[in-house]
């Protein structure tokens, strides 16, 4: 069947799934709507939040960055898997105890004040409006391709599908929903992946056929990749590093305290039954997660070997690649090729008039030299890191049906994190800051009502910033990840290991660490991310700090929120009795209660 | 909170503590900092440091969760604070 059709079928029969899905599970009472009536199951939790949290930015971004970066992107596999830990002992089970369903209700109960749940609010909100932009530069990178539309119809149709479920489902719509995402996604990002794995190594798991020898040569897949990225003029692919190793160390630290932070997963540990279960449940969402995050580096790696090998066919003969009329002749490109040009996102300019083209680092002066000595006048190929996870199917030839189901894994990750996220917004909207501090008369009607205006006005925002996204996929989701890492982790960190902190260093240091923080990204990446507002001059050049990238800038903040709440607490008056013996009481599991969604 | 409230939590503690250590260990350890040195080290096809950083501390995260799972069952149980 024509590729086009397959992909509308596809993409159409997994949509009518989770629609169908949510219809089905409508939600009735206002607590149905946020935490699906109390007892979900810890395994199924775990895939619920997996999905949750794998985002466009896992799925089609993550492995196209590392891809470019080698070894040093190890740190979005790290930083996003190791939060997790910090989750399972740090946050989830007290947080389960506390029986709160919220993150804000958490800090209003826990700092005696409603000031510090509205900064909970804003800082939640600055944070999922940042993570939502990141997944609808994902939705117009999928549609673009798959659907043949452009980039910009691509954002606007994903804005009404997520609109749809998010406001019509709720909770208990999203966890089954979710479910049904998590195996469309994982089926489609492994499936090419085994394909691959096999296709080169002749090993089907991928975990292990990144470490095996090319099929046909006794050389292993990453030595020969090493020597064909170094041939051309790159780093070498096993050991290169993004900057610093000091960024690579605070970014990795950025994710994942910025991971445990996240209020839409936080919130997925409130709906287990016990404190126990919200233990494990951090587990089985990172045994889920981890099927994803170890296939990645795999299929990093095989992309970018295939892709050279597309361009270079010297790498499959073994000669040398940098000679006199090297590289592809440009019409006897492959199909995919002239696919992806109609994006926009991959592009080909033929600058020595040779009709070939020559993909190597031309800015590596060493490289320029040798390559201007065979006629090559610069890099003639430029591929948008974004598109490496859904072209790798077609990089590798595959049959049609696998691409068609990896343009369904893309928009299922993308749509089920916008979900998420949306719910997270409204009900810090609705519930914690209308409800709870402005007017808390409101019927819950009205905050239903409330929750799906503040929803809907989050993804016109989102997509609107969407158009001209601040990074790609996976780099602005970091940023998001670094605004939860400065203000909402600390905040509730502190809140269950130090006693003795009161509200007043919670604010500040909330605050603090989100001024600190969105300071250094807005001077990089413009003011609430509108395009032309950056003031780099101001903070003496980009990543003027320690050579520290505004994407691992949230380790930056989150250190200033320690610091300045220590210090603020230390000088204004104590935190009151009842207060300490609250946080004592969260401490032990026994006594958990149902939660306690009455209001 | 009493005696036996206070010996728990030093109790969760150190578990905690030793769970983290590992964390970093197997991440920042030998996945950033440690990494050029085990690269001199081949397994199974991988430079070892870059294993670590691109497979191997996901597989040490996920095994840590659930042994900390496990052992602070054993210490509610221990200290009679588990859930009825």
């Amino acid at each position: 069947m024509e590729l086009q059709t397959l992909t509308y079928l596809v993409v159409g029969a997994t949509f009518a799934l989770y629609i169908g899905i949510a219809i089905w599970a409508r939600a009735g009472s206002t607590k149905d709507f946020y935490v699906a009536g109390g007892g979900v199951h810890p395994v199924t939790n775990g895939m619920a939040t997996a999905a949750d949290w794998m985002s466009a930015a896992s799925f089609i971004s993550m492995a196209g960055l590392i891809s470019n970066m080698g070894y040093g992107g190890g740190l979005f596999l790290m930083g996003w898997t190791g939060g997790y830990v910090l989750m399972a002992c740090l946050l989830a089970p007290y947080l389960r105890k506390f029986g709160k369903f919220t993150v804000p209700a958490f800090i209003a109960d826990r700092y005696y004040s409603k000031t510090a749940a509205a900064v909970a609010v804003i800082c939640l909100l600055v944070m999922s409006i940042t993570y939502i932009i990141g997944q609808m530069t994902g939705v117009g990178v999928t549609f673009s391709r798959f659907l043949g539309v452009t980039n910009e119809t691509g954002i606007y149709l994903g804005m009404g599908i997520v609109f749809c479920y998010a406001v019509f489902g709720g909770m208990k719509g999203i966890t089954y929903t979710q479910v049904a995402q998590y195996c469309v996604l994982i089926s489609a990002y492994t499936i090419p992946a085994i394909f691959i794995s096999f296709q080169l190594t002749g090993i089907p798991l991928p975990q292990l056929g990144l470490g095996g020898t090319l099929a046909g040569t006794d050389t292993t897949l990453l030595a020969r990749l090493d020597q064909v990225v170094t041939d051309i003029g790159f780093g070498q692919y096993t050991t290169s590093v993004a900057g610093s190793t000091l960024n690579m160390f605070v970014y990795t630290i950025s994710l994942m305290i910025g991971t445990a932070g996240l209020p839409h997963v936080i919130i997925r540990f409130f709906t287990v039954p016990t404190v126990a279960a919200a233990r494990s449940s951090a587990g089985w969402a990172l045994v889920f997660i981890a099927i994803l995050y170890t296939t990645a580096p795999a299929v990093a790696a095989m992309a970018r070997y295939n892709l050279i090998s597309t361009v270079h066919p010297n790498v499959l003969t073994g000669e040398q690649l940098v000679v006199q009329d090297g590289g592809l002749v440009y019409d006897q490109r492959p199909d995919w090729m002239q696919r992806w040009e109609v994006t926009g996102l991959l592009r080909w300019e033929d600058k020595n008039n040779d009709g070939r083209i020559q993909y190597y680092n031309d800015r590596n002066p060493a490289m320029a030299e040798r390559a201007a000595a065979v006629g090559w006048a610069g890099n003639e190929l430029t591929v948008n890191a974004d598109i490496i996870v859904l072209a790798n199917p077609e990089i590798a030839l595959l049959p049609n049906w696998v691409i068609a189901l990896v343009a369904a894994g893309g928009v299922a990750a993308a749509l089920s994190t916008a979900a998420g996220l949306l719910l997270a917004i409204s009900s810090a909207f609705s519930h914690d800051l209308l409800k709870k501090i402005f007017m808390p008369t409101l019927s819950e009607k009205g905050e239903l009502m409330a929750g799906k205006i503040a929803m809907a006005f989050s993804i016109v925002l989102a997509g609107w910033l969407g158009l001209n996204p601040p990074g790609f996929a996976a780099g602005t989701v970091a940023l998001a990840f670094g605004i939860a890492a400065c203000s909402i982790f600390p905040a509730l960190m502190m809140g269950i290991f130090n006693k003795k902190m009161n509200k007043e260093g919670a604010i500040a240091g909330m605050i603090a660490g989100l001024i600190v923080t969105l300071f250094y990204v807005f001077a990089h990446k413009g003011i609430f991310f509108v395009k032309g507002t950056e003031y780099l001059g101001l903070i003496g050049g980009a990543n003027s700090f320690f050579g520290i990238t505004p994407e691992a800038f949230g380790t930056i903040g989150a250190l200033v929120n320690f610091g300045t709440a220590y210090v603020v607490s230390k000088i204004t008056p104590a935190c009151p009795e009842h207060i300490t013996h609250m946080v004592e009481d969260v401490r032990t599991p026994r006594g958990s209660k149902a939660i306690d969604g009455a209001h | 909170m009493d005696k036996s409230g206070q010996a728990y939590w030093y109790a969760v503690l150190k578990l905690v503590a030793g769970i983290l250590g590992v964390w970093a260990l197997v991440s920042y350890g030998f996945g950033i900092l440690l990494a050029p040195a085990l690269n001199n080290i081949m397994i199974g096809g991988y430079p070892f440091g870059f294993w670590w950083a691109q497979q191997g501390s996901m597989y040490v995260f996920i095994a840590l969760i659930f042994i900390y799972a496990r052992l602070m069952g054993n210490l509610d149980r221990k200290f009679d604070v588990h859930e009825e």
